[in-house]
């Protein structure tokens, strides 16, 4: 029962958010402000963990490819296909869930707490218009940040086959481009603009509704993340049953 | 000029307010005093619109607060300032930005009429040097007066203060209290003030309501209430030692 009004009271929320718009001058300044620090402030955690993690799919395959009769491409075959797939939209929404989840949530609890939504909820501004509305245009950006996670996660399998001598770098490429398929891309994005969606909202219901102190807000911070989470696969999930099953 | 007809309030079994009525005179410092859990802070929100009375009404200026449209209630909003006990500034903006906000967002002023109004308003509650500063970079005194700045940035005609002294050392809470009573006087706005400051009661209270387990217990001037003999009243106003001696020095001095 406790789920069930969660989840109505966050379909409320998103339908407020929506109402009564924030002044357009205010709003653009402050989507700004939000692509510079959930978008533009992830790319080198993104960047560095596609990198590795790309480069750590290519060495799996490879040790797991020993059979001669086996072709080398098969290698960049399955490093495109993870990365595109499941590592750049899914694992990287995790990995934005823990970092700007927690920052949505923590900032938004932390004006609840100190009284700041009151304050703007007094002035006569709809404070969910103000403080959610810019998050989710700012998430929208996300798709931008996989398609470079694809791309740096693809490059590091490259630079890990060629110079880990797992995999020449023409047989490589030549798996990269074995058996395309462009609508896998399109599918990677479907899922990237959901979650980017999960990850602009949830966290901020779990911010906004939080009630008591400083204690509190690192709880919600918490609960936000494995909630998104949680959706997250859930929806990764579903979709891939709707959209490739 | 608030009117409050009767007002209940309840939070699931909990009755809160049980029918409070009042007057709040324009400028007139208002103070709403009682012991933590008489509902003080429930009858603020109310006034505010951010609670909304099962029962009962709310008149502001002759209008009643449960017969206006949505549109109406924001409009009303913009006429109120407030002014929170931990101040609430926006962390993210500096102290120009923090009282700019109001116009920003709900006039039509150009950059420099914003300016000219935000130095006027920092200028009367005497902060001049301090609109660059963020509020983590200033004192809380400092906080407050920039928080009575926003809240009188849009010349509201109703100004609520939620322990406007908390916190404060008696020094900076008796400037406080001075100011507030100030602007009220100066730009004629009903002021509401919830308090647990003694000083303030016996200073600016111009009219005072003392709350009950959600019931007006009694109310006065900060005259009367040397002169009441209301024990609640009594008991809670001159709990301290120091307010004892004063209220004997009061009743000597009269007689």
């Amino acid at each position: 029962m406790k789920y069930l009004e969660a989840i109505g009271k966050y379909f409320i929320m998103i339908w407020e958010v929506f109402k009564k718009p924030t002044k357009w001058p205010i709003m653009k300044s402050l989507i700004f402000k939000e692509i510079d620090e959930l978008i533009y402030g992830s790319m080198g955690i993104i960047i560095f963990i596609s990198f590795f993690i790309g480069g750590v799919v290519t060495i799996q395959t490879a040790l797991n490819l020993n059979s001669p009769l086996l072709p080398k491409s098969l290698i960049g075959f399955a490093t495109r296909q993870s990365v595109i797939l499941e590592f750049a939209p899914t694992f990287t929404s995790i990995i934005m869930a823990g970092k700007v989840g927690s920052y949505i949530t923590s900032s938004i609890g932390t004006m609840r707490v100190t009284e700041q939504i009151d304050a703007l909820e007094v002035m006569g501004v709809n404070s969910l218009n103000y403080l959610v509305f810019p998050k989710i245009v700012a998430m929208f950006m996300y798709p931008f940040a996989v398609a470079i996670s694809m791309f740096v996660g693809i490059l590091g399998g490259w630079i890990a086959a060629v110079f880990g001598g797992y995999a020449p770098s023409g047989e490589f490429i030549e798996g990269l481009q074995l058996d395309f398929d462009s609508f896998h891309v399109t599918y990677a994005f479907i899922k990237t603009v959901v979650f980017a969606f999960v990850i602009a909202t949830l966290p901020s219901y779990h911010g906004f509704y939080m009630k008591g102190g400083a204690l509190e807000v690192g709880k919600a911070s918490t609960t936000a993340f494995v909630w998104t989470s949680v959706v997250i696969i859930i929806l990764n999930y579903l979709l891939t049953q709707l959209l490739l099953g | 000029m608030i009117k409050v007809e009767n007002i209940h309030k309840s939070f699931g079994d909990t009755h809160v307010l049980k029918g409070i009525s009042a007057t709040f005179e324009k400028g007139k410092t208002n103070l709403i005093i009682g012991q933590s859990g008489s509902g003080k802070t429930v009858f603020l929100k109310c006034l505010l619109g951010l609670f909304e009375p099962e029962e009962g009404q709310i008149c502001y200026n002759g209008q009643y607060y449960s017969e206006l449209s949505s549109k109406e209630r924001r409009n009303l909003r913009q006429e109120m300032g407030m002014v929170f006990q931990g101040s609430a500034l926006f962390d993210s903006m500096t102290v120009e930005g923090n009282v700019m906000f109001p116009l920003d967002m709900f006039t039509k002023q150009s950059k420099a009429e914003m300016q000219d109004r935000v130095d006027f308003v920092l200028k009367r509650v005497n902060l001049i040097d301090a609109h660059k500063k963020y509020p983590a970079e200033i004192s809380g005194g400092m906080q407050k007066r920039v928080a009575i700045a926003r809240a009188i940035v849009m010349n509201p005609k109703y100004l609520f203060c939620d322990e406007p002294n908390s916190g404060l050392d008696p020094k900076t809470a008796i400037l406080i209290d001075n100011l507030i009573q100030e602007i009220t006087q100066e730009y004629d706005i009903t002021t509401v003030i919830n308090t647990h400051d003694m000083n303030s009661v016996m200073e600016i209270g111009e009219k005072i309501i003392f709350l009950k387990n959600g019931h007006k217990e009694w109310e006065g001037t900060n005259k009367e209430i040397f002169k009441t003999d209301n024990q609640a009243v009594t008991d809670f106003v001159y709990s301290s030692e120091l307010f004892k001696k004063v209220r004997q020095m009061y009743i000597e001095e009269r007689n």
